[in-house]
């Protein structure tokens, strides 16, 4: 479904990207990890064509995206959740919802605030709050919500669980688990190896702008020496 | 040891909503707390009248004996609080040591001075806090450069620059890689014991509040749910509600 | 009382117009974050057009109300297309731009447009037909008032209403209020939001030629509407609050009501009125009526200020180069070359001092020609009332200026971004005013002339070498400070207001005595001119002087040391030599900013300096 290869990104003189290529297939979960400042989030920008990269390709869909604005990027099917969270803090959560919505999408059932409210109670709880007056893990749910309002067909989902209570990101893991089961793929970036665990297929690791490791889950848990190299748990 | 910290009955609303009310606990010298509840639950709003950038609508905030309730930010940094932000805040358009200048200069009361350059004062003194948390290699890089880990570091060596009493920290770990977490830590309470500074922070990665800590106190909605040493915490249902969840995003 | 009624309902109607253009204005603020100098100018297109499209009717049409109305409505809609085009060509490349650079860009096109009206239109003043239908007048309340004030009275309140449902009911204005906020997300969720800028442009432009063209029977259209509209459209939209269409509705009445009285009762000080009424609003509320304060605009931000490190060896010696240069050529230089120097000597020390609360500070200053004025004013009233000798005048100069700015800055070093800019505007004004209007004191329209150098000094040649030494002092000291404690703080408080505050610096008092120590080398640079003159006279503290210290401090460039210097000698040089050379100076003027704007986005040093390390790397 989305194939990368050799990106490179720079900022000023630095390399920030280096020859960075994964794939996601269709219906799974892959987790990008990383220390900060490994490449996680410009990997995921350059993705989406926020940061314009100096080399390389991604495919999605079969077609190539790299040069495409990122409005033409999300169209195609790609949804973005960036860490930090952005919601319109002006825009009430029913409008919030309404600038992320568009057009129905072949063979996906469309979502709508009702089904989000389903997947995302409490936020069903408070549809005409402005989003500045919801908590943090409140927000990071309709920050989720607002993206999927798009109809993706695959989500990138920059560090969900940064900043958030222990309870939260569990509810967090159930969302993403729930999403995974209707068959959406997922580009997951974390820095927390339990949550990661939980929801995603397989890992690729990044350091300093470069993959070093990748494979399932299952493998990087018996691989210790891998963990400690690179993630330093 | 000594009492560096109390608060009482602290207490602030915001157009109606109290976000604290009825806080009260305190931190003695060289000891670890940790403050941690549910986002929302009013722990930067408590941070915030702790060191003044807040008003508190009622409740006493003591340093040392000596009440610092309703002083400004400045003023109760020259009674000795230090702090570290949660987004790290630092003088992105200057060299690692002259963020540190900067602090020791303010420290020294010579910030109207005219003439001589900024550059040359406090330079040893500068590099000697630098080199206590390890940054002493990268003294002239710009900071609007820094990796985050080391921006946090250097948000450390800032708040150590005159001599503090006590140190509030809002999550000094946010946004780090596991060992960068448990190295700052093991790093801040050398120096708190060492020192005897007080240390209050909040956290949300519970691997370093169960690891660092001395003690916790637990809030949520604004109140004060629970106290006490890490185990005994951890195993309160209340706070395993409210917070902690079923343990499985956590060590 | 009937006049009191009268007055009122003027001011009404004055509001609406006000407030159309002031919604234009403040929509595209919101979106862009651009203020936009040119919506007065795009008022003006609209009356011009407003004027061609009516007077210059077919047979049958003229003097119809569907060819007047219908002409009305068209020259809206063409000036809508207008600024969709400048949108499109220009300011669509600078969104990244600091908002000042932006500003500069805006003020080029203004300078364009007016050369672009005089050629099409002509200098004269142009007189609009009255409306059909609405010719004549109706009882109220027993009073005649005429028709077309009631029916403006009532545009301003139906466009609120249509911008207030198009904003919160029609998914183009959610997108459009989301986009205010994080316009990097905004396209990330789908949304083309440069198609979504240009229809806010479109909207906003359209509403500056509706304001425009709907005063064509109201007042006669000249050359001049552009600034004295965009001036008041600020103040309404600053006193309003940045991007509160409410709040430019209230404040658009509080102005337009204001002058109606004022008129009738202080002629004098209306202006003074105006300004001053911004000024209590702002130090009350910093925001505005009803603005609030916004979080930096995602997707735009600009990286931070480069270190400031020793100056660099090469710039050294050509700085020395440059001193020897100047000391040993002038003697062979005519008086009148000398007396250019003299001015150049001047302007850099007064764009230094504007750059010194600009760069290091953070500070905007739209009126920092007060202080050059207080300076100016400061020396020759002690010569008019005392005669005092020149070594007293031009020690009084800074001493002037440094109070006033003590005083002035005590507000405005409170406030930030356009809402300071803004304040210091309304000060100078006040300032301007204050000379222009106490005609006992000052000398009015008149000025103060007889302000000569003492006999030591009284040739070109040796003034010059004074104001060398006096300029050149004040600017090393201002570069001396920047790296002291005193400017490192100023830096601090800059970067991260947080942090300065955290570790116990004062970044209103360290702001406030850096805006006096400012003002006061303005002064000097200001009384230093009043003798070269030997007269002074108010246009030295009007908003011209000020616009015109911001474009030397900004095609220098903020970032570097140097700039200001360079952004001196540059602009003053340029303006001389255009109006000298050229009727279309304007025109000339405005194309080569907005092509430093496109080009060289961070001024004339930081080009320089880029291309040296670019070389060096």
């Amino acid at each position: 479904m989305l194939q990368v290869a050799g990106l490179s990104a720079h900022y000023g003189r630095a390399h920030i990207l280096d020859d960075v290529g994964f794939t996601v297939g269709a219906g799974e979960v892959v987790v990008l990890l990383g220390r900060n400042g490994a490449g996680k989030s410009t990997t995921m920008k350059a993705v989406m064509g926020l940061v314009p990269p100096s080399a390389g390709s991604v495919r999605f869909l079969d077609a190539e995206v790299v040069g495409q604005p990122p409005f033409r990027i999300a169209r195609a099917g790609l949804g973005y959740v960036p860490e930090e969270r952005r919601i319109f803090t002006e825009l009430t959560v029913l409008e919030n919802l309404e600038v992320g919505r568009q057009k129905p999408r072949e063979g996906l059932a469309p979502w709508t605030p009702e089904r989000l409210f389903e997947l995302f109670p409490s936020l069903g709880a408070m549809r005409d709050r402005p989003g500045g007056r919801m908590s943090g893990g409140e927000q990071q749910m309709l920050t989720i919500a607002r993206t999927l309002m798009g109809n993706p067909r695959l989500v990138l989902l920059d560090e969900p669980s940064e900043g958030l209570a222990p309870v939260i990101i569990e509810r967090m893991a159930h969302a993403i688990r729930a999403l995974k089961s209707e068959g959406l793929s997922i580009l997951l970036s974390e820095q927390n190896l339990h949550f990661a665990r939980l929801v995603s297929d397989r890992a690729v690791i990044i350091e300093k702008g470069r993959i070093r490791w990748s494979g399932s889950l299952a493998a990087l848990m018996d691989a210790a020496e891998v963990r400690e190299q690179y993630l330093s748990v | 040891m000594s009492v560096v910290l109390e608060v009482e009955g602290l207490a602030k609303s915001f157009g109606g909503v109290r976000a604290v009310q009825g806080v009260g606990f305190a931190v003695d010298a060289g000891e670890m707390l940790a403050l941690i509840g549910p986002n929302g639950a009013g722990k930067s709003t408590c941070f915030n009248m702790l060191n003044g950038q807040l008003r508190p609508d009622a409740g006493r905030v003591r340093l040392l004996g000596r009440d610092i309730t309703g002083m400004v930010p400045r003023r109760v940094w020259r009674l000795g609080v230090g702090r570290t932000f949660q987004i790290t805040a630092t003088f992105g358009s200057m060299t690692v040591r002259e963020n540190v200048q900067m602090a020791l200069l303010s420290h020294a009361g010579r910030l109207l001075h005219l003439w001589r350059p900024a550059t040359d004062a406090f330079v040893a003194e500068a590099d000697a806090l630098l080199a206590r948390v390890g940054m002493a290699e990268q003294a002239d890089r710009v900071s609007a450069i820094l990796a985050y880990g080391d921006l946090k570091r250097l948000e450390l060596a800032i708040a150590l620059a005159n001599a503090p009493r006590l140190l509030l920290m809002d999550e000094p770990t946010a946004g780090m890689a596991p060992r960068e977490r448990v190295a700052l830590m093991e790093l801040t309470a050398g120096i708190a014991r060492e020192s005897g500074i007080a240390v209050l922070f909040t956290e949300h990665d519970m691997d370093v509040v169960f690891a660092h800590a001395d003690r916790i106190i637990v809030l949520d909605r604004g109140r004060l749910i629970a106290e006490g040493a890490p185990p005994a915490v951890r195993a309160n249902p209340e706070v395993q509600a409210v917070y902690l969840g079923a343990g499985l995003v956590h060590g | 009382m009937e006049d009191l009624l009268i007055q009122a309902l003027n001011g009404l109607a004055s509001a609406s117009s006000l407030f159309l253009v002031a919604s234009g204005l403040t929509v595209i603020f919101g979106v862009s974050r651009i203020v936009n100098f040119a919506h007065g100018s795009f008022y003006m297109l609209g009356a011009y057009l407003g004027w061609t499209l009516v007077t210059r009717l077919p047979e049958g049409l003229a003097g119809t109300p569907f060819g007047f109305w219908g002409g009305v409505l068209l020259a809206a809609l063409i000036t809508g297309l207008i600024g969709m085009v400048v949108e499109m060509l220009l300011l669509r490349r600078i969104y990244g731009s600091p908002e000042l650079f932006q500003l500069l860009a805006t003020f080029g096109v203004v300078l364009v447009v007016q050369d672009l009206a005089l050629m099409a239109w002509g200098p004269q003043d142009l007189l609009g037909p009255r409306a059909p239908l609405l010719r004549g007048s109706t009882d109220l309340l027993g009073l005649r008032f005429p028709r077309y004030e009631l029916f403006l009275i009532c545009v301003g309140p139906v466009v609120l209403g249509l911008l207030w449902l198009l904003f919160h009911r029609t998914r183009w204005g959610r997108l459009v209020r989301a986009a205010t906020q994080d316009r990097e997300m905004v396209s990330a969720l789908g949304i083309d939001q440069r198609r979504l800028f240009t229809g806010v442009f479109f909207l906003g432009s359209l509403l500056a030629g509706l304001g425009g063209a709907l005063q064509l029977p109201r007042e006669s259209v000249n050359l001049h509407m552009d600034l004295a509209i965009i001036t008041e459209a600020f103040v309404v939209v600053v006193v309003g609050g940045l991007g509160s269409l409410g709040g430019a509705f209230l404040a658009a009445l509080l102005i337009g009501e204001l002058h109606a009285f004022g008129i009738l009762i202080l002629p004098k000080i209306t202006l003074v009125l105006v300004f001053l009424v911004m000024a209590v609003v702002l130090v009350v509320r910093p925001h505005g009526l009803l603005g609030r304060a916004s979080a930096p605009v995602r997707g735009a931000a600009a990286a931070p200020d480069p270190p400031v490190g020793p100056t660099p060896r090469p710039l050294v010696i050509a700085g020395f180069a440059a001193l020897a240069l100047l000391i040993v050529v002038p003697p062979f230089l005519r008086d009148y070359e000398v007396s250019i120097l003299v001015d150049l000597a001047v302007f850099v020390l007064f764009a230094a001092s504007l750059h010194f609360i600009m760069g290091p500070g953070g500070m905007a200053s739209f009126g920092h020609a007060a202080y050059f004025g207080a300076g100016a004013y400061g020396a020759a009233l002690l010569v008019k009332h005392l005669a005092a000798p020149m070594g007293i005048g031009l020690a009084a100069a800074p001493l002037a200026a440094g109070l006033l700015g003590l005083a002035f800055g005590w507000f405005c070093v409170r406030l930030s971004g356009v809402y300071a800019a803004m304040l210091t505007l309304a000060f100078a004004q006040i300032a301007w005013s204050v000379a222009f209007q106490w005609v006992e004191v000052t000398g009015g329209d008149n000025g103060i002339l007889g302000v000569w150098p003492a006999a030591w000094a009284n040739t070109k040649l040796v003034y010059f070498y004074l104001t060398l030494a006096l300029c050149l002092g004040g600017t090393l000291l201002l570069r001396r400070v920047v790296r002291a404690p005193f400017g490192m703080a100023l830096r601090a408080q800059r970067d991260s207001t947080l942090r300065a505050e955290a570790i116990g610096i004062d970044g209103f008092r360290i702001r406030w005595l850096a805006f006096a120590l400012a003002a006061a080398m303005a002064g000097i640079a200001g009384g230093l001119f009043a003798y070269a003159k030997g007269s002074v006279f108010p246009t030295y503290l009007a908003i011209s002087r000020s616009v015109d210290a911001l474009l030397m401090v900004l095609l220098g460039g903020v970032q570097t040391l140097s700039g200001p210097i360079l952004g001196a000698i540059g602009f003053a040089g340029m303006q001389e030599q255009l109006m000298r050379a050229s009727d279309l100076w304007r025109l000339i003027m405005g194309g080569v900013i907005i092509a430093l704007v496109l080009f060289f986005p961070q001024g004339l040093a930081g080009a320089v300096r880029r291309l040296w390390e670019g070389r060096r790397a």
